[in-house]
């Protein structure tokens, strides 16, 4: 039993994988590193001691600005948003038993696109101005990814959900509501093709705290709450037969634990649009690297997808410099290859 | 108490009904092996005695009550089920899979207490996995995995296993040597035995009880001895075949009448004029 220790106080008890742990501090110190080199680049070049300086308000005034308030914001919106995604898939992986189940894939995060598209359209003037606040954005990306979970679940009801109706009936709509966007796209404002172009390959340019200090509380909740659920998850990897026997309540956890990954992918949609591949593979690493429990998996998988995203936006900015790539466009890069590989490597 | 037990249950997969209206009690601390041609309803029987498929009308009671008004992990504390070929997902090691059993015991706060420890580390030991359990589930050898699953229910240390085709796909070594394990549940700790099984003469081996399931009831149940006969084996399953006591344990032992190495013997010849 040496790779585990239990952890026991009163009726408290838990069982602390080593490895997984050790995992989960090797990515933080990768994630950190990664930050730091990310806050230092740019216009103004910023040396990594420095910027750790920076950011504790103990360096030069110029600095700090750049660093706090410029990038700062930027670099946490992305690593949010790679969480939330990661954690998304990792938790869709579980509910529908197969290693190609994505938000991306299953068309949730198309869902939040359209909702978002749909926001922007209905609510701009004829002079391209917002006539509601933009605070309601995440909203509409959030109801947008929930309701497209929704709608794939009850689609794919059959007295029970099977995980391979629930991916066919996925994919299908994935594809119905790319055309909805592109038709909103067409009939709305001219200025929204090109900011819209953007958003849906996803970006974190134009990043603020404002953006920050709202993903913050739901996607770490969201997470803590899918980690805590992690012994349900676990359960449901088995299969149908397997979880009911041992007393889980399969199709109402299955039908929640697809909520909370709605919500995930949706409130990452908003700000950042639809980094792609990143539910994917984030948890596919993490599979590989702690292995399929799902204490282990969750957090494990979430930092990975912060680092992926965080280094694709990292390397968007600095290797085309004065251009910008959007962090999306690497992530896909990256992904749609390993999509394949995944896709080759389950036919046998 | 009387262990599991059915009332008028019928059971339906839309407008198909495979059982209907069935009464029947399982002996407790027995083996009870069911038995019935493809298709017969066996599995679902099975299926539905574990709750897992909802009876269109009657009930399933575990000592007297209906499993319907009670907690599923209540039931998952009394009565196990191993369905048929479950799968694993990639990597799971042995130890992770195992320590699942104990789900029906845990909630947020006591995940893993003395008391999971001890029965995972006891389960693994009955299984013979101990040197086993970081090994992930997937690069095991088919009669091992089917050991590290039973391993998994013998954890959620309940009275009653209910088991759907355990030794499918194995080899005959290893279906002896999974069925010699259930055997050996039931006689050391009085565990009650509820499966289903493909092969006949392996059924009346190890059984105590056999249950034939057909059309849409229970056909026939008791001691194998009593219950197999040629007439039993040509009505339900539509074969020709003579039965004889084995010559070392004296169980029925079933010899189709096949075309395969055909003698002219007078026995057959007998089967041949009915």
């Amino acid at each position: 039993m040496n790779r585990y220790t239990p952890l026991r106080w009163k009726r408290v008890s838990l069982l602390v994988d080593k490895k997984a742990v050790a995992a989960l501090g090797a990515f933080l110190l990768l994630v950190a590193g990664v930050a730091i080199l990310s806050l230092g680049s740019g216009d103004m070049s910023i040396p990594p001691a420095e910027v750790v300086k920076a950011l504790f308000g103990a360096g030069e005034g110029m600095h700090e600005l750049v660093v706090r308030s410029f990038r700062l914001p930027r670099i946490l919106l992305a690593l949010l948003a790679g969480m939330a995604l990661a954690a998304s898939g990792a938790v869709l992986q579980g509910i529908i038993r197969n290693p190609l189940a994505s938000p991306d894939l299953m068309g949730i995060t198309g869902g939040a696109s359209l909702a978002v598209v749909t926001f922007l359209t209905v609510f701009s003037d004829r002079a391209n101005a917002l006539t509601v606040s933009i605070q309601w954005l995440p909203l509409a990306a959030f109801l947008g990814a929930f309701l497209m979970g929704t709608i794939v679940y009850a689609l794919a009801w059959k007295g029970g959900v099977t995980p391979l109706r629930l991916v066919l009936i996925g994919i299908g709509l994935t594809h119905a509501v790319q055309a909805l966007t592109t038709i909103m796209i067409l009939f709305g404002p001219i200025y929204l093709a090109t900011q819209v172009h953007i958003w849906t390959t996803g970006s974190v340019n134009g990043a603020n705290w404002n953006q920050v200090t709202t993903l913050l509380p739901w996607a770490l909740l969201l997470i803590a709450w899918i980690w805590i659920s992690a012994r349900h998850l676990n359960i449901q990897e088995l299969g149908d037969a397997i979880a009911g026997g041992v007393g889980s309540r399969v199709q109402r956890e299955r039908l929640f634990l697809l909520a909370v990954s709605s919500a995930l992918a949706g409130s990452a949609v908003a700000f950042v649009g639809g980094i792609g591949f990143v539910g994917l593979m984030a948890p596919h690493i993490g599979r590989r690297i702690v292995g399929s429990s799902y204490g282990a998996l969750v957090p494990v998988s979430a930092l990975i997808g912060g680092f992926l995203v965080l280094g694709a936006d990292w390397i968007g900015r600095t290797a085309f410099s004065p251009m910008e790539v959007p962090a999306g466009v690497f992530t896909s890069a990256i992904g749609a290859p390993y999509f394949i590989y995944l896709l080759l490597r389950t036919r046998n | 108490m009387n262990g599991l037990e059915t009332k008028a249950l019928t059971l339906a997969y839309g407008e198909r009904v495979v059982i209907e209206g069935l009464d029947h009690v399982f002996p407790k601390g027995k083996i009870t092996v069911l038995i019935g041609a493809n298709g017969s309803g066996k599995s679902t029987l099975l299926r539905s005695l574990a709750r897992l498929l909802k009876p269109r009308d009657g009930a399933v009671l575990l000592d007297g009550k209906a499993i319907s008004t009670m907690s599923t992990k209540a039931v998952a504390r009394k009565m196990a089920i191993l369905p048929q070929s479950p799968e694993c997902p990639e990597g799971l090691t042995v130890f992770q899979l195992v320590k699942q059993g104990r789900y029906p015991y845990q909630n947020l706060l006591q995940q893993w207490s003395a008391e999971d420890e001890r029965a995972v580390k006891k389960a693994l030991k009955t299984t013979r996995l101990e040197q086993f359990m970081d090994r992930p589930v997937d690069s095991l050898s088919g009669g091992q995995r089917q050991r590290v699953w039973i391993a998994m229910v013998l954890a959620q240390e309940t009275d009653t296993i209910l088991l759907d085709e355990p030794t499918t796909y194995l080899d005959l070594a290893h279906q002896i040597d999974i069925l010699d394990l259930l055997y050996a549940l039931n006689r050391n700790e009085g565990r009650t035995i509820i499966m289903v099984l493909h092969d006949l003469n392996l059924s009346v081996r190890y059984a105590d009880n056999v249950v034939v399931v057909h059309d849409k009831t229970v056909y026939a149940h008791g001691k194998p001895e009593e219950v197999i006969t040629p007439e039993l084996v040509q009505k339900v399953f539509g074969l020709k075949c003579l039965i004889m006591p084995d010559p070392v344990y004296g169980k029925p032992l079933c010899i189709p009448c096949g075309k395969g190495g055909r003698k002219d013997h007078e026995s057959l010849r007998a089967v041949d004029t009915q």
